[in-house]
């Protein structure tokens, strides 16, 4: 039987995983309308308004989402995480509270304004109100990271009677891997969505769409991607050398490194035996870990079993999701950096992205959602990572949990998955419904809408 | 003068989570008694009432994200009693949430033979909101205890939250359309208004005699006096509402907005009623704000933020009602 603690794990990280797949598309998708409706703005070209258009309606809809499980997680820590408030309000709560107050209000009031408002304000307003929004998303983006680095790294702060009191904000706010996971964290999303440009651009042209705007929108996804994804690599490198000074535990489970010691291998496969404490099957390139975290092959890298105290009690993460996370994120950024500069380099030998072949088609479309997977993964390797701390040494996850009864927590978390594969479901339906409409040209219209008068609001 | 230390700050923090709940409470409230109507218009009534609120419906969440988290923020060890005690309602009501934001865009992005099907979780979603919402206060006001008494006064609120929340939307439509669909609009408004008195009733009635402390702060000298015009302006405003109504919609479209006005002083007056009786406890006769505020170093930070942004805030919503003033047209992208 699954006790409340788990069950509210669960929870927790189906409703944040959720959440995440919209911020992750807003964040970079707002600072690309902002570019085509600049481009338009300067050379009156439609095709670059046609992009804006069949964009600025997957931003909605993404919006929308991200909003309604954004509020949520607002209402979780309160209903299932009681502890955490009560913990670490002190700094947690100012963060919070910047964030609705300098970002929220900012996104959803203008939000508005930019939908709506293009015949009713002049050009210039709905440009500012189109950068608000996406700025809006960045702030928000950073507050949230802001708390949620310094529940990896926490700095600034003194407990008193086992309350943790803001010292130092500065410290708090510039916590040692905020900018890492915030630079991390925002390359993450402009490669989730340059992959879902070319994605969906691909598929329409696979379905016989011949538009300028299809083949522009797949060059503009596939050269945004190649030129993002080595700063990602590179990011993601110096992240994981941040991690070895801070969290080294959770870099040990990533590397799957279960002794102390130089000259550690890199692991391409294995399977953790966290009974055996040993690896099964591995797969290895020598010294590469030692290469990469410590850049000598003679270098020492932390391995598990420093990780255990005295009675045994194992103060490390668990290992195989830790790992194969890690490894998933990798894999599909290495594939990223080869669809996408394969594909900038066939554009660029055929001379335009009209005559991309329909097998690399096929590889972009499948693409598509690759980014969701990546940060989906990366988000799993740093949160699981963490454990079992809530707070890295202040608060374990099973100090805060909250006294609410199991089956209650399990019945809700049923409502909500079912919840979440619908609108799942329907989210990725919506997107190919769009995209095949914009490849037919003209949206096909339903009997009833002819007959009524009324326009269709906001299609 | 008064200087900010730890007694003052609660008060200014409960009284801005107040303001923010009102807030909340008007503005979604306009927004779900739209999607409660849904079922009693034709399709082409239902894109119209959509675009009357569309532009604005995200903004006015966004006071239930603020009021939340300014009790998350403030009042944590309330926050997480509450809360917990709410653990079910909450979640109908984020599920109810979620179902409504989602289906206004689905319905317009969505192949179009689903359309009907976003339209049904629209309402259930606006439906389920208000449902628990109500049924929260109810709990709320009887003091967070969960016995059959209870539940069943929660039921009567939930109902009564809906019919107010169906009667201020039908007060905006009433406000942003013309011709048909406004007429209709003042029936649907002539029917919620006696949900509204009963609503209204009940919930006054109910904490004075579930508390003798709040029974107490009303019925004696002078306080009764000096209360007595809450309850007598709300029955001034229902029998002027009642009057409007039976003379809308007038030739010239002139009062259009006085059902939305009315309806919205009755629920400041009603909130301004309950806060007196509440106060100074945040979970109801428990615990006061001075025990559950956060140490006052963080409230201040919050503060000082607050006192900076909120007007910048207040201004572009103001910003944003004034560009989409006027008889709501449709909405689109270009
Ligand atoms: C890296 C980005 C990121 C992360 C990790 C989170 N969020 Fe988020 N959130 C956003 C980025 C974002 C956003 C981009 O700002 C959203 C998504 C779509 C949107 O409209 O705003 C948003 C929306 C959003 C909303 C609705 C705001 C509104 O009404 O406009 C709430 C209440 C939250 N979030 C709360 C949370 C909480 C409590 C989180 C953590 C536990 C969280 N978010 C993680
Ligand atoms: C946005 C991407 C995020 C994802 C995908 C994610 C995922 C997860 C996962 C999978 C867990 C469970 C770990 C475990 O119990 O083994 C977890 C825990 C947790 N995370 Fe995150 N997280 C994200 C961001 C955040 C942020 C921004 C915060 C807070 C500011 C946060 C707060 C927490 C808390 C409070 C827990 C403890 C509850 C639990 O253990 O389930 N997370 N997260
Ligand atoms: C290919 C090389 C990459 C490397 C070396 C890398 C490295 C890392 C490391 C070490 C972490 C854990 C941070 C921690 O310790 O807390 C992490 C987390 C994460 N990764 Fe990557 N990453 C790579 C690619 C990607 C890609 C392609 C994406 C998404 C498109 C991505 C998205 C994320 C996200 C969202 C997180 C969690 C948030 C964070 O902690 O920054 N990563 N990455």
């Amino acid at each position: 039987m699954m006790d409340t603690l788990l069950l509210s794990r669960i929870q927790f990280a189906a409703n944040i995983s959720f959440h995440i797949l919209f911020p992750t598309i807003t964040i970079a998708l707002g600072w690309v309308l902002l570019f085509f409706r600049w481009r338009f703005a300067r050379t009156g070209l439609q095709k670059w308004m046609d992009a804006y258009l069949f964009w600025v309606k997957v931003f909605a809809l993404s919006f929308a989402l991200g909003v309604v499980s954004g509020i949520t997680m607002s209402f979780q820590f309160g209903t299932n995480w009681p502890g955490f408030m009560e913990t670490v309000g002190n700094v947690a709560g100012p963060l919070l509270a910047y964030e609705v107050l300098t970002a929220f209000f900012l996104e959803a009031v203008f939000l508005g304004i930019m939908l709506f408002g293009a015949r009713r304000v002049p050009p210039w307003l709905h440009i500012t109100a189109t950068a608000l929004v996406a700025f809006g998303t960045t702030m928000s983006a950073f507050w949230i990271l802001v708390l949620n680095s310094w529940m990896h790294t926490p700095q600034g702060y003194e407990l008193r009677d086992g309350i943790v009191h803001a010292t130092d904000w500065w410290a708090i706010i510039f916590n040692p891997s905020m900018p890492y996971r915030l630079s991390h964290m925002l390359l993450a999303s402009g490669l989730t969505v340059a992959f879902l440009i070319a994605g969906l651009a691909a598929f329409r042209r696979l379905i016989g769409d011949r538009t300028e705007g299809s083949a522009l929108q797949l060059r503009f996804g596939l050269t945004l991607g190649a030129v993002l994804i080595p700063a990602q690599i590179l990011m993601g490198d110096l992240h994981g050398l941040n991690t070895l000074e801070h969290q080294p535990a959770k870099v040990a489970a990533m590397e799957g490194n279960w002794e102390t010691g130089s000259h550690v291998p890199l692991l391409l496969f294995a399977i953790p035996d966290e009974t055996l404490r040993t690896n099964h099957a591995e797969i290895a390139v020598p010294n590469g870990a030692s290469l990469i975290l410590k850049h000598d092959p003679a270098g020492v890298v932390p391995g598990l079993n420093d990780f255990v105290a005295a009675d045994g009690t194992l103060l490390h993460p668990p290992v195989t999701p830790v790992f194969w996370g890690f490894r998933v994120m990798v894999g599909t950024g290495v594939a990223m950096l080869a669809l996408s500069w394969l594909g900038v380099a066939l554009i660029w030998r055929r001379k335009g992205a009209e005559a991309l072949p329909r097998p690399f088609l096929f590889a972009t479309t499948a693409m598509a959602f690759s980014g969701w997977v990546a940060t989906l993964s990366g988000w799993y390797v740093t949160e699981i990572g963490r454990q079992p701390w809530l707070v890295t040494g202040v608060l374990s996850t099973k100090a805060a949990v909250g006294e609410v009864a199991a089956p209650m927590v399990m019945g809700t978390l049923m409502a909500y998955l079912a919840v979440y594969a619908g609108l799942l479901i329907a989210y990725i339906g919506a997107l190919m419904h769009l995209a095949r409409r914009a490849a037919e040209g003209a949206p096909p219209r339903d009997p009833l809408e002819a007959r009524s008068p009324a326009p269709t609001p906001a299609e | 003068m008064m200087t900010i230390d730890a007694t003052t700050l609660p008060v200014i923090f409960a009284s801005l989570m107040g303001v923010s709940i009102l807030l909340y409470v008007v503005l979604d409230g306009f927004d779900l008694g739209v999607g409660l109507l849904f079922p009693f218009a034709t399709p082409a009534e239902r894109d119209r009432m959509i675009a009357s609120i569309g532009p604005f419906w995200d903004a006015n969440e966004t006071w239930l994200v603020l009021a939340i988290g300014l009790l998350l923020v403030a009042f944590p060890s309330a926050h997480g009693v509450i809360l917990t005690a709410l653990y079910l309602p909450v979640a109908v009501m984020l599920i109810g949430l979620i179902l409504r934001g989602v289906a206004f865009e689905f319905r317009v992005k969505a192949p179009q033979a689903h359309k009907r099907h976003w339209d049904v979780a629209f309402f259930a979603g606006s439906l389920m909101t208000a449902l628990s919402q109500g049924f929260m206060l109810g709990l709320y006001i009887m003091g967070l205890g969960w016995t059959w008494g209870h539940a069943a006064f929660g039921l009567l609120t939930a109902g009564a939250l809906a019919v107010a929340y169906s009667f201020i939307g039908a007060a905006w439509i009433i406000l942003k359309t013309d011709g048909d669909l406004q007429k209709k609009a003042v029936v649907w408004a002539r029917g919620g208004i006696w949900g509204v008195v009963l609503g209204m009733g009940s919930i006054s009635a109910a904490p004075p005699l579930v508390s003798p402390r709040i029974f107490d702060r009303w019925f004696t000298f002078p306080e009764l006096l000096l209360l007595a015009p809450l309850p007598l302006m709300s029955g001034a405003l229902i029998a002027l509402l009642w009057v409007a109504l039976r003379h809308l919609p007038t030739r010239d479209d002139r009062f259009a907005w006085f059902p939305f006005a009315g309806a919205t002083s009755l629920m400041v007056l009603g909130f301004a009623g309950m806060a007196y009786s509440f106060y100074p406890y945040i979970v109801p006769e428990s615990l006061t704000i001075y025990e559950a505020a956060s140490a006052p170093e963080s409230l201040l930070i919050i503060l000082i933020g607050t006192c900076f942004v909120l007007p910048v805030i207040l201004g572009y919503s103001v910003l944003s009602y004034t560009v989409f003033r006027g008889k709501a047209t449709s909405l689109s992208y270009d």
